[in-house]
C-alpha cells in the first residue's frame, strides 16, 4: 500500500536529511516533493494544495527552522497532518437499537461491492453476529449467483429473489426476514451505479427509504483517480454516506483516494479490503495508514494478525521451548503454518518498517511457493526425524528429497539454516535467563503484555528463521547455503528495528 | 463545498457519442471554458495545469503538453487564446496519435484462429467488454467463441455464459476453480476443430503485483503459443476510466507478463474520461484501440484519437 508516496517522501527527506539545517527554500523543496508524490498517489488536486499549504505553514515556523533535526520536524508536521486529513480515530460500525441493523453497501461498477458484502458478513460472523446477505444486484449477468456462491463458501445465509424482481421490493422483503428469522445485520449488495445514472440513482434513494440502513457504505476502489471525490460527493449528497469501504489496497502506488474523499467528503473511512480472500478485510486506522505512508512500516497490524492466528498458552509454550532450546522441527513446521494463515508473504514483509522499500528497491520476486517448498521437505520426514534432526543422515536426506521432490542441497540448506535458527534460539535463552540484557530480551521474547511478544514468537520467528530470508541478496528461490554469521546478524538487526517502534 | 460546481446530472444515454460527450461534462468542459479569456497569461497556464492534473493526465504527462504548448505559442507568436485552444487540441491529439502507430494490424486469417487474450486488474469491466469485442466481431460476420478463463472469482463463468446466450456465441468453460491454462487449451483445441474466427479468452481479474497470478498469465499465454504460433494476436489490458496513476504501473506490469498490445478503456460513459490513457501513450506508447461506454453490448467502439479528444473537449453540444 501506499510505496510510491512512501518512496518519495522518504526521498526528499533524505535530501534535507543530509543538509543539517533548514532554509525556507529547503522546506519549499521537499514540499515540491510532497505535492508531486500526492498527486502522483491520486490525492485530489485540491486536496494536496490545501495540505501542501498547511504544512508550509507549520514547517517554516521557528520550531522547525531553530530545531537541530529539522528533517524530523519536516516528518513529523506531515504526519500529523495526513492523520488528520485521514480522521483522528477509527469510527466503527453503528447497529441500530432495533435489531435487525440494515447496512447498505454502494458505489460504482467493479469497485468490489459483492466481494464486500460477502467480507463484511464472514468478519461479523466471526465476531458472533448472525449476518444475512442480500443479493439486490439483479443487473449484473450472474451477481446474484456471484453473492450465493460466496454465501455457500462461507456458511453465511444469502437472501435472493430472481433477477426480474425490484430491488426496492427484495431489500424490504429481506429485512422482513431477517426480522421474522432472528438474522443480524441485513447487509445489502446493490448493483454497481454512475454517480450521473439518473434512473438508478433514484432507486438507491428508494432502497434506503424502503430499508432505512443505519449504514449506507461507499465502496470505493483505492485505484480511483481524481474523479474519486466526484463520485464520492454526489453520492454522499443523494444517500448521506455514513462511511467507506476502501478495496484493492494490497496493490501497490495508491490509496490517495483515501485522503481526497476523507478530507472532501468527511465520511469515516471504515475498512479497507486487501485481497480476494474473504478473510481480507481490516478495520481502518487512521495513524497506522498515515505511518505507514511515512515509510515506518505497520507493525501493529502485524502483531495483531499474529495474534489473531495464536492463543495467548500456545505463545506461552512456544516461548519456553525457544528458551530452553528444545524448539524442533515440528514446531517449526506449526509456525509455517500459522504464518501461512496471516496471508501472502509479500503482505507480511510489507509491514515491517524499511522492508517494504528494500523489497521494491531491489525488485525481490517473493513467491509464496517457498513456504510450500519447506512444508513439503519438513513433511517428508518421519516425526523421529523432525524431533532430531540429527539423526539425518545420508540416504535419510536422498529420501527426504525425493519424498518431497526437492533436491538434496534444499533438504541440507533447510536443515543447516533450522540449526542455525536453533542455535541463536539457545544464546537468546540464555541471555534472558541470566542478567545483562534481561530486560530487553524479554520484552523481546514474550515478557508479560508485550506485543512484541507475538511477533517475537507468535510469526516472525518462522520469516526470520524459516525464510532464510536475507532480503537484499536478491531472490528467495534456488539459493546456495548462506554464510551462518550473516543470516543472524540479520535476524537480530530486524529485532532490534521492531523494537523502536 | 468547491467540487459541488463540477456537478452536471444527466440522463443516461445509450449511444457511445452521447456517452462520451457526458465523459466531457466536468473537467474537459472546464479546460475549454478556460481559454475563454482575453489574453494568455501565467493564470491560464496554472489554471490548465491543475484541470489537466484533474483529468487523471498524471504530473508528468501534464508538464511535458504545457511545455510544448508554451513553446508552440511562443514560436508560432500566438496572442489569441482561441488558437491556443486549438493548438492544445492538436498536442493532444499527437500525444494519442504516437501510440496509435504501435498498433498491429489485426491479420485475420482463413483457419487460423485470431485469439484475444483479455487482462486486466479485478472490476476494470473484462467480461462486459469481452461481450461487447464478440458483438463487436459478430457484426462484421465472424464466427466468435469464448473462452471463462476466470474459474477463480465466484460465478464468473455464468457471468460470461449469460452473456454467452444473450449473443448466441458459444462459451467454452471448465468447473469453478480448474486450471485456467486447461480451459485455454480447450477453447483453442474447440476453435480449431470448428472453424471458428475469433477465439476471447476471459481471465480473473489479478492486481499486477501479484507475482503468482502474473505468473499465472505468462503461463496461459504459453499454452496459446503452443498451440497457435502466432498467438495471441491480440492482448487487451481493460483499464477503468476512473483509474488514477495506478494505470501506468498497470499498463507497465501486464505488458511484462502478458505482452499487452492494445488497451481497452471501460465505463467511459462516467463522468470520468481516462486522462491515464494519455499518460500511458506518452510513457509507454501502448495504442488505446477501443473504448467502452455502458454496460449494453453495443456500447462499444474503436477508439481513434482526434474523435476522442474532439468528443471530450469540443463538441458544440455544449450549448444544448
Amino acid at each position: 500500500m501506499f510505496e510510491t508516496l512512501t518512496d518519495r517522501l522518504t526521498a526528499a527527506f533524505q535530501r534535507i536529511g543530509r543538509k543539517g539545517r533548514l532554509t525556507e527554500e529547503d522546506v519549499d523543496e521537499a514540499l515540491r516533493e510532497v505535492r508531486r508524490a500526492l498527486l502522483e498517489a491520486d490525492v485530489h488536486y485540491r486536496v494536496v494544495r490545501d495540505f501542501v499549504a498547511t504544512v508550509r505553514e507549520r514547517a517554516i515556523g521557528e520550531e522547525v527552522l531553530r530545531s537541530l533535526t529539522p528533517a524530523q520536524q519536516v516528518i513529523a508536521i506531515v504526519h500529523q497532518e495526513l492523520v488528520r486529513l485521514l480522521g483522528e480515530e477509527r469510527v466503527p460500525l453503528q447497529w441500530a437499537p432495533q435489531p435487525p441493523s440494515v447496512f447498505l453497501l454502494v458505489g460504482l461498477q467493479g469497485s468490489g461491492k459483492t466481494t464486500h458484502v460477502a467480507k463484511l458478513g464472514a468478519l461479523l460472523k466471526k465476531e458472533g453476529r448472525r449476518p444475512l446477505l442480500v443479493a439486490a444486484d439483479v443487473y449484473r449477468p450472474a451477481a446474484i449467483a456471484q453473492l450465493q456462491t460466496l454465501g455457500q463458501q462461507n456458511d453465511l445465509p444469502v437472501y435472493a429473489e430472481g433477477p426480474n424482481a425490484d430491488p426496492v421490493d427484495i431489500a424490504r422483503r429481506a429485512v422482513a426476514h431477517a426480522r421474522q428469522y432472528g438474522y443480524n445485520p441485513v447487509i445489502i449488495d446493490t448493483a454497481g451505479r454512475l454517480q450521473i445514472d439518473e434512473r438508478m440513482m433514484q432507486e438507491v434513494e428508494r432502497i434506503k427509504a424502503a430499508v432505512n440502513p443505519v449504514e449506507i457504505l461507499l465502496v470505493a476502489d483505492a485505484m480511483t483517480g481524481q474523479e474519486a471525490v466526484r463520485v464520492a460527493e454526489e453520492f454522499h449528497r443523494r444517500l448521506t454516506l455514513t462511511g467507506l469501504i476502501l478495496t484493492k489496497m494490497d496493490g501497490d502506488a495508491r490509496g490517495g483516494a483515501a485522503l481526497s474523499i476523507r478530507a472532501v467528503v468527511g465520511v469515516p473511512i471504515k475498512f479497507i479490503g486487501t485481497g480476494e480472500r474473504v478473510d481480507a478485510i481490516e478495520p481502518f486506522y487512521p495513524d497506522r495508514l498515515a505511518t505507514r505512508i511515512l515509510g515506518m512500516g505497520d507493525v501493529i497490524s502485524l502483531i495483531e494478525k499474529a495474534q489473531q492466528q495464536t492463543s495467548e498458552e500456545e505463545r506461552q509454550k512456544l516461548q519456553e521451548k525457544v528458551l530452553t532450546g528444545s524448539f524442533n522441527l515440528e514446531d517449526f513446521l506449526h509456525q509455517l503454518q500459522q504464518l501461512k494463515r496471516m496471508g501472502p508473504l509479500t503482505q507480511l514483509l510489507e509491514m515491517i518498517p524499511g522492508v517494504g522499500q528494500l523489497i521494491r528497491q531491489q525488485q525481490v520476486q517473493i513467491s509464496d511457493d517457498e513456504y510450500k517448498h519447506i512444508e513439503a521437505i519438513i513433511l517428508s520426514m518421519t516425526p523421529e526425524e523432525r524431533r532430531n534432526p540429527d539423526i539425518i543422515t545420508y540416504s535419510r536426506r536422498r529420501r527426504i528429497a525425493r519424498g518431497s521432490g526437492t533436491t538434496m542441497a534444499e533438504v541440507s540448506q533447510l536443515l543447516s539454516q533450522f540449526k542455525q535458527m536453533q542455535r541463536m534460539m539457545a544464546e537468546l535463552g540464555q541471555a534472558a535467563m541470566g542478567g545483562g540484557r534481561r530486560g530487553a530480551l524479554r520484552g523481546l521474547l514474550g515478557g508479560g503484555g508485550n506485543p512484541l511478544a507475538a511477533l517475537g514468537n507468535g510469526g516472525l520467528d518462522g520469516l526470520m528463521g524459516g525464510l532464510p530470508t536475507n532480503l537484499p541478496s536478491g531472490s528467495l528461490p534456488r539459493r546456495p547455503p548462506q554464510p551462518p554469521p550473516k543470516a543472524g546478524k540479520h535476524a537480530k538487526n530486524k529485532k532490534k528495528h521492531k523494537k523502536r517502534h | 463545498m468547491i467540487f459541488r460546481r463540477f456537478f452536471r446530472r444527466t440522463q443516461p444515454e445509450p449511444h457511445v457519442q452521447e456517452g462520451l460527450r457526458k465523459s466531457r461534462r466536468g473537467i474537459f468542459r472546464e479546460i475549454v471554458a478556460l481559454f475563454d479569456r482575453s489574453a494568455i497569461d501565467d493564470e491560464l497556464f496554472d489554471d490548465l495545469e491543475a484541470l489537466l492534473i484533474q483529468a487523471d493526465l498524471g504530473v508528468e504527462t501534464t508538464q511535458a503538453l504545457l511545455d510544448q504548448l508554451r513553446a508552440r505559442i511562443r514560436r508560432e507568436g500566438i496572442t489569441d487564446p482561441a488558437q491556443a485552444r486549438e493548438l492544445l487540441r492538436q498536442e493532444m491529439v499527437a500525444l494519442l496519435e504516437q501510440a496509435t502507430r504501435n498498433r498491429r494490424v489485426k491479420i485475420y486469417q482463413r483457419g487460423v484462429p485470431f485469439v484475444t487474450l483479455v487482462v486486466g486488474v479485478n472490476g476494470t469491466g473484462k467480461t462486459t467488454t469481452i461481450a461487447k469485442l464478440a458483438k463487436y466481431h459478430q457484426d462484421r460476420g465472424r464466427n466468435v467463441l469464448l473462452v471463462a478463463g476466470d474459474t477463480f472469482r465466484a460465478a464468473a463463468i455464468d457471468q460470461l455464459k449469460v452473456w454467452g446466450e444473450r449473443l448466441g456465441v458459444p462459451v467454452i468453460s471448465h468447473a469453478p476453480g480448474a486450471d485456467p491454462g486447461a480451459v485455454v487449451f480447450d477453447g483453442l483445441q474447440a476453435a480449431f476443430n470448428r472453424n471458428y474466427d475469433i477465439l476471447l479468452i476471459d481471465t480473473a481479474g489479478r492486481l499486477h503485483t501479484k507475482y503468482n497470478l502474473m505468473e499465472e498469465l505468462k503461463k496461459i499465454r504459453r499454452v496459446i503459443q503452443r498451440q497457435v504460433p502466432d498467438a495471441p494476436q491480440e492482448v487487451l489490458l481493460v483499464i477503468d476510466a476512473t483509474t488514477g496513476q495506478n494505470g501506468l504501473a498497470q499498463a507497465r506490469l501486464f505488458t511484462d507478463a502478458a505482452g499487452v498490445t492494445d488497451i481497452a478503456i471501460a465505463k467511459l460513459d462516467g463522468t470520468a474520461k481516462g486522462g491515464i490513457a494519455f499518460a500511458i501513450a506518452r510513457e509507454l506508447g501502448i495504442p488505446i484501440s477501443y473504448i467502452g461506454t455502458g454496460e449494453k453490448a453495443t456500447d462499444f467502439a474503436e477508439f481513434d484519437p482526434e474523435t476522442y479528444v474532439d468528443a471530450l473537449f469540443f463538441d458544440d453540444e455544449e450549448a444544448a
